[in-house]
C-alpha cells in the first residue's frame, strides 16, 4: 500500500474504488438481474473504501477488498437494514462464489454486460445515461441530478424504477448479438456521450459535480473501446470526446472569460489528447463503417488541424455536417452545418440555412440557435435583428462568463 | 405547472458591487425575462427592495406586533421572484438555472399548490 494525502492521491483512491465497485456491481447484477439488491449489499464497503483509500493507499486486491469488507461487515446488522429478499441473496453470494473465486483469479469484467442492460430500449432514453453513471461508476443520485439539472428526488425515483424495471421485465445482461449491436451499441454510447457532454459544458470547471462527469466519460469511453476494440464508433466516440477534452482549458482566458472555439490559442490545447484523439479516429477509419461520432470526431479533427495550418478547412467541416444531417439529423446538427456554410460560402448562405430550422418550436429555448443568427445578423448588418436574437441567446444562457460573452458582442453592435 | 422561482441573493454584496458588475446583470435580467416572455414560460416577476425597507406584521391575542425588518434573518435574502408555466419541474430547473440570480445567489423552486387542488387533498 501507498501512504497518499494529497487531491490527486485522492482521486486516484476515488477512481479504483469506482472501479472496483462498478465490476462487482456488474458482477453481481449479471447473475441476479437485481441492480438495487447488489448495490445495496455493497454500498458500506463502497463507502468504506471511498473513505478509508484516501488515507490508507489503493489495496493490492481492491475488489477481493470491497467483497471482505461487504461481509465483514456485522452480516446481521447488514441484513436487518437491507430491505429485500435478494439483497441478502447477494450477501449470500458474496459470502460463497464470490469470495472463493477472489482468491486466485481476477473477477470477469461484466462491466459492459451492465451498460447493455442500462441502454436498453426498454430502459426510458433519459434516465440511461444517469442509470449507467450510477450502477457502473457508483455515483449518487445527488451528483447526478445536480449534473443533469433534475431535482434529487425526482433523480432518485426515476433510478429506482429503472432498475425496477430491469429486474421485473427480465432485462437480459449481455452483449447484443451482431445483428441487433448496432442500434443497442448506439444507446450506450449516446448515454455515455450525454454523461460527458453535461460535464464538458461546465467549461470554468468550477462545479467539481460536473467536471468530474466529462472526466468520468471519457472514462466509460475508454472502457467500452477497450471492451470493443474493432467497433470503429466506440473508437469514435473516444476520439470525439478526447477533441473537446483537449481544448477544455483554452475555453477560458486568464481572467475567467469565455473565449470561443476561433479566437482560441492553439498552444493551450493539449497536444497529447489530440494525437490521441487524431490516431484512434484513423484506426477508426480503418474499419470501413462511417458512423456520427467518427463525423463529429472529424469535423473536431478539422478545427485541431488549425494548429498546424494555422487555418480552419470549413468546406470541409460543411461536408461532414452534410453528411451528419443525413445519417443523424437534430436541430443541433442543422445550427452547425448553417455555421459552417456561413462560413463557407458566407453570412447570407448561413443566415438561409438558419432560418430554414424557424418554425421549430425546440428552438425557442435553445441557446446555440440564437446565438449563432444573432452572430450571422450582426455580420450582415441587421443590427435590431441582430441585438434581439443576442437577447435571446443572452435570456437562454445560463453560464455567466458565456453570458457576460455575448453581451459584450451585443454592445459592440451599436458602434 | 406553476412554479415560483424565489431570487436569493446577499443586499450586502450587490450594495458593494461595482456599477459596471450592476448594469450588466441588469441587462441580463431583462434578456432572461424577454427569454421567458417569448418561450411562452413567463406568468409574472419582479424585483422586491431590500430588506430594510420590510416590515413584520403579526396578531397574537388580539395585539396587533408591527417590527421593522425581514421575517428571518438570513446570509442571502429574498430579492424577487417569477411564477412560471411550464410542463414540469425539470423545466423549472431549467429555467432557475439560466436566471442571472442562479450564478450570484441562490434560486428556490417551489410548485404552486392551485387552490382546488389542495382543497381535494385537505377536506376529501
Amino acid at each position: 500500500m501507498k501512504a497518499v494525502g494529497s487531491d490527486a492521491a485522492r482521486a486516484v483512491a476515488e477512481a479504483a474504488a469506482r472501479q472496483s465497485y462498478g465490476k462487482l456491481v456488474a458482477w453481481l447484477a449479471a447473475r441476479t438481474r437485481d441492480v438495487a439488491a447488489a448495490e445495496d449489499a455493497l454500498a458500506d464497503a463502497f463507502a468504506e473504501a471511498l473513505e478509508r483509500w484516501p488515507r490508507t493507499g489503493v489495496p493490492e486486491k481492491p475488489e477481493a477488498w470491497l467483497l471482505a469488507v461487504a461481509r465483514r461487515r456485522r452480516v446481521d446488522a447488514v441484513r436487518r437494514r437491507l430491505t429485500s429478499e435478494a439483497g441478502r441473496d447477494h450477501l449470500k453470494l458474496i459470502a460463497e462464489e464470490a469470495e472463493a473465486r477472489m482468491t486466485d483469479e481476477e473477477l470477469p469484467d461484466e462491466r459492459l454486460r451492465l451498460m447493455f442492460a442500462c441502454a436498453h430500449p426498454a430502459i426510458e432514453s433519459g434516465v440511461r445515461a444517469p442509470l449507467i453513471l450510477q450502477t457502473v461508476l457508483g455515483l449518487d443520485a445527488a451528483t447526478i441530478a445536480s449534473a443533469f439539472l433534475v431535482s434529487p428526488a425526482t433523480m432518485g425515483q426515476r433510478l429506482v424504477r429503472a432498475k425496477t424495471r430491469i429486474r421485473e421485465t427480465g432485462i437480459p445482461f449481455r452483449v447484443p448479438e451482431r445483428a441487433e449491436l448496432g442500434e443497442r451499441l448506439d444507446a450506450v454510447l449516446e448515454a455515455i456521450y450525454a454523461a460527458f457532454a453535461e460535464g464538458w459544458s461546465d467549461p470554468a470547471g468550477t462545479e467539481t459535480q460536473r467536471r468530474n462527469l466529462a472526466t468520468e466519460g471519457i472514462w466509460l469511453g475508454r472502457l467500452v473501446a477497450s471492451l470493443m476494440p474493432d467497433e470503429p464508433e466506440a473508437l469514435g466516440l473516444l476520439s470525439l470526446m478526447l477533441f473537446a477534452e483537449a481544448r477544455r482549458s483554452a475555453r477560458r482566458d486568464a481572467a475567467g472569460e469565455y473565449v470561443p472555439l476561433a479566437e482560441q490559442k492553439c498552444a493551450e490545447w493539449d497536444a497529447a489528447l489530440i494525437e490521441e484523439a487524431e490516431s484512434l479516429l484513423r484506426r477508426a477509419a480503418t474499419m470501413g463503417v462511417i458512423g456520427r461520432y467518427q463525423l463529429e470526431a472529424a469535423v473536431q479533427s478539422v478545427h485541431a488541424a488549425r494548429r498546424l495550418t494555422g487555418l480552419t478547412d470549413w468546406a470541409a467541416i460543411r461536408n461532414f455536417y452534410d453528411a451528419l444531417s443525413v445519417i443523424a439529423g437534430s436541430p443541433v446538427v442543422a445550427i452547425n452545418r448553417a455555421v459552417a456554410i456561413a462560413e463557407a460560402e458566407g453570412a447570407v448562405a448561413g443566415l438561409a440555412a438558419i432560418y430554414v430550422l424557424g418554425d421549430d418550436k425546440r428552438l425557442n429555448d435553445y441557446q446555440p440557435y440564437w446565438a449563432a443568427r444573432a452572430g450571422l445578423l450582426a455580420r450582415l448588418g441587421q443590427v435590431p435583428q441582430a441585438i434581439d436574437a443576442y437577447d435571446r441567446a443572452i435570456g437562454l444562457e445560463r453560464d455567466p462568463a458565456v453570458r457576460r460573452f455575448l453581451q459584450g458582442k451585443r454592445a459592440a453592435l451599436r458602434h | 405547472m406553476q412554479y415560483l422561482l424565489l431570487i436569493y441573493s446577499s443586499e450586502a454584496g450587490m450594495a458593494a458591487a461595482p456599477k459596471e458588475a450592476i448594469t450588466q446583470m441588469s441587462a441580463a435580467y431583462g434578456a432572461y425575462t424577454e427569454a421567458m416572455k417569448k418561450a411562452g414560460v413567463f406568468v409574472a416577476g419582479e424585483r422586491l427592495k431590500p430588506t430594510k425597507i420590510a416590515t413584520t406584521v403579526r396578531v397574537a391575542n388580539g395585539k396587533t406586533n408591527v417590527i421593522d425588518g425581514p421575517y428571518a434573518d438570513t446570509k442571502e435574502q429574498l430579492g424577487g421572484y417569477y411564477l412560471i408555466e411550464v410542463p414540469d419541474m425539470d423545466a423549472a430547473i431549467s429555467w432557475a438555472a439560466r436566471c442571472p440570480g442562479a450564478s450570484a445567489g441562490t434560486m428556490e423552486v417551489r410548485p404552486i399548490w392551485p387552490m382546488a387542488e389542495y382543497m381535494t387533498t385537505y377536506t376529501a
